[in-house]
Formats: structure tokens, sequence, C-alpha cells
């Protein structure tokens, strides 16, 4: 595996964290949001120039500084990395544009405030993609956790604190009583936190101890949403819905299970999981996130709350697919990563884009607005596509190598889980979809002038729709990079 | 029995340093009034001062101060060899009169303090003022 | 000159106490740039210093001329000299952004409290700097008196605060002394080094031991170590914030460097961690003192009450981490003497700027404070992330080796009781940065908020605020290089 040293994964991170002082400062709004749109490009430029060299094989590789005798601020980027940070550095741009329309759509307060913190979350959501060691992890994790946290309570009121103290409680709480001890014990057992091919933890301690590591690891990564540690989920919903869009359907969700990857394939290693066995517990702390997760969807009424419980059942599958331990298993995992993020952000931009439009939040008030809206309606129905499993989604391709990962491990019960859960998104999406199109609201439900949403919300979730369908045709690349990580 | 008394007498200055140790920390725990809280305190420093001039002390040893040091028999160096184990050990003295100092300005800092109490609350002693407190 | 920095370090802040105090008969606005005068010569001597040691290993001044042991000798080594840079740095930053508390506070006694101010620093950097037992002691007794005067300007119950702290105080001073004293019976001698060399013959005597347990109870009435921390909480809740934001970050530090001394150079490890059996049940203790001061935080409805609190579980981290017995414990536990010196003076900045505006430091003064005072509560924000252990803060790192120095020793008690403790601190801080961010609660999704206008703190008292948050960081960043160029001479080999 050959590395070369370049400073672009340092400069993907900081090109954010560097626009953030602009941000602040500029006067005109739409100064604001041009320079947020050129630090998402750049961003987005920066990550696509390295992905032709790790395609061929080669890793990227940058030290920060050495904090701690030992253990660096160091960057690498592979190809779960890049997978991750193309998607996060894409959906960026197209969230920037809908956050536009959304804000002033609604005309929001404290919008520099907005931007620039959701400038500072890229950055740490970048950063953990390129982390090179535990020790990187975890700081680029903590800075998400405080930089989405006046994005989650934009609003200030009183459901905002309350929301923002679960958020702080699961996720901060989380990651110091849990996945803190277990870095640091790892530290003590190996002398080294760098994530390696074969894990660094492989024969430094007992059957026990892995367990108990590997516990304290996933229930540590509390932004996973594995249960029973993922009420913040929901409770997050009180954010405005950009932030839900890209921060819990994408980054912040996302860096939770891409961490839990990272120390499954890098800290533990497959061999040592495979060894002790230790895969199994995984794949069923994930298939019981799975299933009640998508039981407690289809209770749900309002439809961000729905599309909360339905993200929570699609991270597990992620950690599911990684956990079954044989090959075609963990290519479907990782590439859910990116189906998956373009399903969810259609779906959230066509829940926010509703709001605008209409000011309504529950699915029951949602019957027959896809006459008046058939444009997010539609893209809803793709997205929900997606996530259900069925093409012309891309989520298909990812659910089909996850059905394929548990035939080659030879596990029943997971190919159950999977399918059944199949069965119940497809129970508490297309219902939504058919009372929008076929049904006939009352009198009073609308006011006659409702229309399609501003433009501004309607761009990005036309085009997120539609790379749903063009994963779907084309997803080579990260089929690719995901394969890459297994060899 | 007689083991006990033997052991008490052979260091009856240490017991008698702690004894008026305990008085005086007993004084500053037990007592109400502010006043005998300080002397309390007061009692305590003394005992550790005596204590370390205690320790300076020898048998048959007489005060540390030299005579005929100016007188003719002096010789040229001006000094003579001197026996230590003549002469009290001198340096605790020196050390307890720093310490002594020490013991005044804290005496007169708690006693500003006490008047500064006094004139807030009118009264020295600890369970009234307490009260007050309580009351606001 | 360079021979001479260990004198100019003491020398010149004692003389321009004396200079404040006259001319604060004349003129009073002459206080403030004769205290800078001398804080800045000390804190560039005790800079040199640090530098000097770094170059040359141990440097060693002879008071007076007169060899050790019978003269006084200053001795300063990698320990010294890192924590006689923070602590003059801390005091001059304090003393800058204090300038309009204290005019603010005390028109007519603004000489004596300057006086006061600098004459602390005297007696911290003595305690620091110093080589001898009982110089120690008197330097300590500096510190201390000027201390309740300081703490005693306070409003309401300030003096009876600040009584209970002198009470408490001299009694620990005093236990110090006759530790002091048993040790000069059984050595003869009251230079640090030289006791260290006489002792190990003497190790199985129980003169010894006594020396040691009060030399150490002593130490720790001083640092508020739990169970002996009652006088704390209030000695600095009432004191004025010139005052106290000098107070709380360094008086407890400069205890636990001087507990760190007495286990290392002068009843060296080998005795304080074989001989004696002690270190596991100290440990437990420092493990009930860190949860016991969270716990007490969690129940006070004020801000400066509960950093207090804060304080006392931060003694309690030190301590365990000192009586680990190993090379990470006792790294951590230096290393956070540096960072939670820094800390504690930010947020006891904060609260400062808070009271200048505010007149209040109770939770329902602080509603809306993001709005208004944005910067102060930014750099709050760095601190109380610095206090629960976020990186890139510096507390993060002491955190670190605290931790795994527990680890490593097998002491998971103490682990979970870090843990708690940062969780504890985020529900604190937490706490105190909705009301600030929160209240008054907007109406309607916040949508026709309206801009309240920033009413922040004066620039003099923000920018070296700012300064200190930003060190925070900096500090942080450069953990390694403090740790491999100074904190690791600064322990002996024998500590593995």
């Amino acid at each position: 595996m050959e590395t070369i040293t370049s400073i672009k994964p340092f400069l993907a991170v900081l090109i954010s964290l560097a626009v953030t002082p602009v941000l602040v400062s500029s006067r005109a709004p739409n100064v604001r949001e041009a320079w947020t749109f050129v630090a998402a490009a750049a961003k987005f430029l920066i990550v696509l120039s390295m992905l032709p060299t790790i395609l061929q094989g080669t890793e990227i590789v940058y030290t920060v500084a050495e904090f701690l005798p030992g253990a660096a601020i160091k960057f690498r980027v592979d190809a779960l990395g890049m997978l991750f940070a193309l998607v996060s550095s894409f959906l960026w741009i197209i969230t920037s544009a809908y956050s536009i329309g959304y804000m002033r759509g609604l005309k929001e307060h404290s919008q520099t405030r907005y931007f620039c913190f959701f400038a500072l979350a890229l950055s740490a959501t970048i950063g953990v993609a390129f982390s090179a060691n535990l020790l990187t992890l975890y700081l680029f994790y903590e800075l998400l956790s405080l930089s989405t946290y006046p994005l989650v309570t934009h609003h200030q009121d009183k459901e905002a604190r309350s929301s923002g103290r679960k958020y702080l409680l699961y996720i901060v709480g989380g990651s110091i009583a849990f996945a803190l001890p277990a870095m640091l014990i790892s530290y003590n057992l190996a002398g080294t936190l760098e994530f390696s091919k074969y894990g660094f933890l492989a024969g430094t301690g007992s059957r026990t101890i892995m367990a108990v590591l590997l516990l304290m690891f996933i229930f540590g990564f509390t932004k996973s949403a594995i249960m029973p540690f993922h009420s913040w989920l929901p409770a997050a919903m009180v954010a405005p819905t950009p932030v839900s869009a890209l921060l819990h359907a994408v980054a912040v969700v996302k860096v939770g299970v891409f961490s839990i990857v990272r120390v499954l394939i890098g800290v533990f290693g497959v061999n040592l999981l495979l060894d002790l066995h230790l895969g199994t517990i995984v794949c069923y702390i994930a298939a019981f996130t799975v299933i009640t997760a998508s039981l407690m969807a289809l209770s749900q009424d309002g439809l961000k709350r729905r599309l909360a419980f339905s993200t929570i059942g699609q991270l597990s599958y992620i950690i599911l697919g990684v956990a079954l331990l044989s090959p075609k298993g963990m290519i479907g995992g990782m590439t859910h990563i990116a189906m998956h993020a373009f399903g969810k952000v259609t779906l959230f931009f066509c829940a926010g884009a509703i709001f605008v439009a209409t000011g309504k939040k529950n699915i029951s008030e949602m019957v027959g607005i896809g006459k008046r809206m058939p444009v997010t309606m539609i893209a809803f129905f793709i997205g929900s596509l997606s996530v259900i499993g069925l093409p012309p989604g891309g989520g298909f391709i990812s659910k089909w190598y996850l059905v394929l990962g548990t035939l080659q491990a030879d596990n029943w019960p997971m190919l159950v889980v999977l399918l059944g859960s199949s069965l119940l998104n497809a129970a508490y999406f297309l219902p939504i979809v058919y009372r929008a199109f076929f049904c006939t609201p009352e009198e009073n439900m609308f006011d006659n002038r409702v229309e399609e949403a501003p433009i501004w919300c309607v761009v990005p979730l036309v085009l997120t729709s539609l790379g749903s369908i063009g994963l779907f045709f084309y997803p080579q690349p990260f089929l690719r990079l995901a394969g890459m990580m297994i060899n | 029995m007689p083991d006990i008394i033997s052991i008490i007498a052979a260091k009856y200055n240490y017991w008698m340093f702690i004894i008026l140790m305990m008085i005086g920390l007993y004084a500053m725990i037990a007592k109400n009034n502010l006043v005998k809280k300080v002397v309390g305190m007061s009692i305590f420093q003394t005992a550790i001062i005596l204590f370390y001039v205690s320790i300076g002390a020898k048998k048959g040893a007489t005060i540390p101060i030299l005579e005929h040091a100016h007188s003719e028999h002096a010789n040229a160096a001006g000094s003579h060899i001197i026996k230590s184990a003549e002469y009290v050990n001198p340096l605790p003295h020196v050390l307890m009169l720093t310490a002594i100092v020490v013991c005044v300005a804290t005496l007169g800092v708690a006693l500003a303090l006490l008047i500064r109490v006094y004139k807030r609350y009118h009264t020295l002693e600890e369970d009234e003022i307490l009260a007050q407190i309580r009351e606001k | 000159m360079n021979q001479q920095l260990p004198a100019i370090l003491i020398i010149a802040p004692l003389l321009s106490a004396l200079i404040i105090n006259i001319s604060g008969w004349v003129n009073k606005k002459l206080c403030f740039p004769i205290a800078v005068a001398g804080l800045g010569l000390a804190s560039w001597a005790s800079v040199n210093l640090l530098l000097r040691v770094l170059d040359e290993g141990v440097v060693l001044y002879r008071l007076g001329g007169w060899d050790p042991p019978m003269g006084i000798a200053y001795y300063v080594d990698h320990l010294n000299g890192l924590v006689l840079t923070v602590v003059s740095i801390v005091a001059l930053l304090n003393l800058i952004a204090n300038k309009k508390t204290i005019e603010q506070d005390f028109p007519e006694k603004t000489g004596p409290f300057y006086t006061l101010y600098v004459l602390m620093v005297t007696g911290l950097l003595g305690i620091v700097a110093t080589g001898d037992a009982f110089n120690l002691y008197v330097l300590l007794e500096i510190a201390a008196l000027t201390g309740y005067g300081l703490l005693a300007m306070g409003e309401d119950r300030a003096p009876l605060a600040t009584l209970n702290y002198l009470y408490m105080g001299t009694i620990g001073a005093c236990f110090y002394l006759l530790g002091v004293g048993y040790l000069y019976i059984v050595t003869g001698s009251l230079n640090m080094v030289d006791i260290a060399g006489i002792l190990p013959a003497l190790y199985q005597s129980k003169a010894v031991l006594a020396a040691f347990m009060i030399c150490m109870i002593g130490v720790w009435l001083k640092m508020a170590f739990f169970p002996l921390h009652a006088w704390l909480p209030n000695a600095y809740t009432y004191a004025p914030s010139a005052a106290s934001s000098l107070i709380a970050p360094l008086v407890t530090k400069v205890m636990i460097y001087v507990m760190i001394r007495l286990i290392l150079t002068v009843f060296t490890p080998e005795y304080v961690f074989s001989t004696l059996t002690v270190s596991e049940p100290i440990v437990w203790l420092a493990t009930i003192a860190i949860v016991m001061g969270s716990i007490f935080a969690l129940s006070e409805r004020n801000l400066k009450k509960m950093l207090t609190y804060v304080i006392i579980a931060e003694v309690g981290y030190m301590v365990g981490g000192a009586w680990l017995g190993n090379r990470t414990g006792m790294t951590g536990a230096i290393l956070h003497i540096v960072n939670d010196s820094l800390m504690t003076l930010c947020v006891f900045l904060v609260a400062g700027n808070i009271v200048y505006k505010v007149k209040g430091y109770a939770f329902k003064d602080l509603k809306g404070l993001f709005r208004t005072m944005p910067f102060t509560m930014g750099a709050f924000v760095i601190g109380a992330l610095s206090i629960i252990g976020v990186p890139p803060t510096c507390g993060f790192f002491s955190k670190w080796y605290l931790i795994s120095g527990a680890i490593q020793a097998g002491h998971y008690g103490f682990m979970v009781a870090l843990l708690f403790s940062s969780l504890v601190n985020v529900v604190l801080f937490f706490r105190v940065i909705e009301i600030a961010y929160y209240e008054p609660f907007a109406e309607g999704h916040g949508h026709n908020v309206l801009p309240e206008p920033m009413a922040e703190a004066p620039l003099m008292m923000l920018v070296p605020l700012l300064i200190v948050a930003a060190s925070l960081i900096v500090v942080g960043v450069y953990t390694g290089d403090i740790v491999n160029y100074i904190i690791q001479f600064a322990i002996p080999k024998e500590i593995v």
C-alpha cells in the first residue's frame, strides 16, 4: 500500500474553518451565501481531486501535529474515508442552496450564526472522514457534536432547549462515558491508536476485554443512534429542516456509523472479530435496532419524526452489513452510506418544502398534496424507493449486496431481518405517497394558494432525487471504493 | 502501668505541647464566641512555637551567647573553639522569632476581621451570626 | 543579570509593593503602572529562568551568598520553572484584566489593594522557588495573610467567610510547620535537598512517618482537599472579583506543587510509594473528593459558588494523579497544574466581567448574556470545554494522562470518578450556557427576536480574557512539547 504525503486532506478540513470569519463579518446576506457556496465547492473539488489517487490504490497521509507523545493529529485518506467525504461535501453544496430557500422563505433569525456553524460542522465531518487514528477521530467527533448544538437549537425556544439537552446528554455524554475510556484502554493495551488494515488490537487482550471494548465503542459513538441510545434523533427534529436533512441524514449520524465501521475494521480488524465471534453480537444489536425503529416509524404522524425513525433503522443496516464480516455484506454496508444519504436527504428536503409551502408537519394533514406540489411528491416517491430498496432507487444496489452478504455469511436470521424490515419500510413510506396523490383532501385543509415550494427549495430536491436514480445506474465509484477496503 | 508513666515522664515536654495544641484546637472548634476561637488559634500556634524551642534544649547547656567575644583574651582571628554541646541550639530560637512575627500578624488580621464582623452583625457569637444570615 | 534571576523574581514584586503603598497616598493613578511593572519583571524573570533551566538543568541560587544547609537556597528545576512561569503570567494577566473592576469596587482603597495583590504574588512565587522548608512556611504565611486581606474586602459575608478561612488556613500552616519541626529533629537540616540526602537512612523511623503525614495534612488543608475543603466555597464566592480571580487559579495549585515537591524531592518517591502504603487510600479519598465536589456543584444556583466546587473537584484530580504512583499519573498531575490555573483563570475572569456589567452572579442574572456579551460568553464556552475535557483544549490532555495513569495503575475507581466528573461538568456548564443562550425565551420559534445591543465588558477586561481563552487551545496543542521538554525531566527516574 503506497502512501504519499499531501496537504490536501488538511486543506479540505480547513476550507470551511477558514471561511467562517468571512461569514461572520459579511454585512450583505448575498455575499455571505456566496462565500458559503465558494467554500462548499472548493471543499468538494479538493476531495474530488484526491479521488484518482485513491482509486489507484495509493493512500494520502498528512500529519498536522503531535499533540501527545505517541498520538498525533494525522490525516489518512483511504477508500472508506473518500467515500464518506465525497458524499458529505457534495451534499453540502446542495444543502446550502436549499438552506437559502428555506431560511429566507421562513424569515429565520440569526442566519449568520447558522451558516457559520454549518461550515464548522462540515469541517468536522471531513475531519472524521480523513482521520488516521482514534485520537483525531475523537477530536473531530466532539467538534461535530459541539458545532451542531447551535444548529439543532436554532429556534431558541423551550422545545429547542429540552431537545438540546437530550442531544448533549446522549451524544457528548455517550462519547465521554464510553468512547473516551475505550480509546484510552485500547491505547494502554496496544500502545498505538493508528487505524491499520488488520486492526491494531489483534492479540492484545482476552476475549472478555475485547468484547467489553467493542460494546463500549458501539454504545459510545451514540451518533449512530443504536438503540437504546437513539431518542436524541427524533428529539433533534425541532431543528430547521436543512439542518435535519444534512446533519441528521448525512453528516452527524453518518459520522456515528462511520466511526463504528472504522473501529470494526481498523481497530479490531475483521480477522479478530471472526476469531472471537464478536461479529454476531454486533449483528444482533443492529438487527434489534432495525426492526424496532421500523416498527416505531409506523406509528409516527409527524413526517420528520417518521423520517427520523426510518434513519435510525437505515443506519443500523450499515453496521449490520459490516458486522456480517462477509465481503459482500461489508460492501453493501459501506455503499449504503452513500445510497441512504442521497435518498434520505431528498426525503427531508421534501418535508421542508412542504412546511415552507403549506406550514404542515403532520402526515395526516398532507392528503392530496401531490396535486398541488407534484414535483416535490414525485421526488419524495423516488427518495422513498431508494430507502426501501427498490429500483430505480440507488438503495436497491446496497440492499442487494446486503442480502448477498447474509447468504455469504450463512446468516439466515439476518436475511429475514433485512427482508422483513424492507417490507416495513414500504409500509410506512408508500401510504404517504398514495395519500398525497390518490386521495382528496377535506374542504378547508389547504388554502387555495398552495403551490410548489420556492425554486431554491425545489431545485435541490430534484437534483438529489436524480442523484439517487443516477446511483442506481452508475454505482461503480462507490462500489469500487468499498471493495478496496475489503482487500 | 509503671511503663506508661515512665514513657510519659521521659517525653513530658512533648505531651505538654500536644495537650496545649489540643486545647487550642478544641477552643477553635467547639467555642461559640469568635474571640475565643482566636484565642484558641493563638494557643495552638504557641504550642508549636514552644515545641520548636524545646528542640534546641540540651542537658546542662547554657544560653547560646558567647562571652569574652570582645575581650583582650580573644585571639587575632576573633574566635575560639566552641564546644557546641555546651550551648543550646540557637537555630530553632531564630526560626521561632519569625514564626512569632507570623503569629502576631495573623492575630492582627483576625482581630481586624472580627471588628468588621462585629460592625456588620453586632454580635460575636457564631450561632447568632448564623441565625442572622439564615434570616436574609 | 542572568545569575540574579531568582532574586529578581522575588524582589521586584516585593519592592514594587512597598512603592505602591507609598504612591497610593500620593496619587492613586500610579499604583497600576507600578504593579504592572513589578509583575512584568517577575514574569520576565520566571520565563528566563525556565529557559535557563531547560538549557543548564537545575539552577541553585544562594541567598546572600551563604551555602546551604546554613543559608537559604532557591532551587529552580523543571517543575519549579514551569509553575513559576504559570503563576507570574496568570497574576499579570489577571491584574491587567481587573484594573477597571478595582477602580469600580475600591475607589478609596486602590493603594492597599494593589499592595496586597503584589505581595500575595510575591508570596506565591517565593513558595514555588524556594528550596528551604522553613522559608516555605514563611512565604506560605505571607501569601495567606495577604490573601485573607484581599478576600475580606468583598461584600456582605466576606469577613466572616475569610475568618473561617483564616482559622483553617492557620491550622494548615501550623501543621506544616510542625512537620518541618519533626524533620529538623531527625535530620538537623532545613534545606530540602539536604533533608532528602539524610532521610533514606531513617525511613523506618516513626518520626519521619509522623513528619510526612503531618506535612501532608497541613498542605491538604491549605489546598481544600476533601474533607478539609469547607472553607473554600464561601471564601472565594463572596470575595471581590479581582481577588477571587487571582486566588482561585493560583493558591490551590501552588499548594499542589508543594505536595508534589514534598513527594518527589524531600521524601523521595521510594519512601512515599514503596515504604509507605498509603497511596491506595489517598487515591480513594481523591476519588471521593472528585465525586463530592461535582455533586455539590450541581446543587448551586450561583455561578461563582458552582465554580468553587469545580475547583474542589479539580484538586481531587491532581492529588489522585500524583498519588497514583506512576509516571503517567504524575505527568497528568503536573500538566493539570498548568492547565487548571489557566482554565480557572478563564472562567473566573468571565465571572468578573459578568459581575462588572450585570452586578450579580446568580443564575437568574445570566439571562440573555450570549446576545449582550458574546465575546465573554465565547471565552466561557472555551473555558467550559476545557474543564469538561474536550479536545483540542488543554483540559482534555491532562485528563488523558490522568485516565491513562489510572488504567496503568489498575485504579478503575479513579478513572470512573474522572469520567463522572466530566459528565457532571457537561451538565453544570451547559446549564449556565443554556440560561445565557435561551432566556428570556423567544416566542414563536424565535422569529421576532430583536437583536439586543451588545453591552460587552470594556476592552481592557476583554482582551486578557480572550488571550487566556486562546492560550487554553494553544497550550493544548503544545502539550506534547511541554511534556517532552519540561515535565518529563521534572519527574525523577525512579517513578515508572
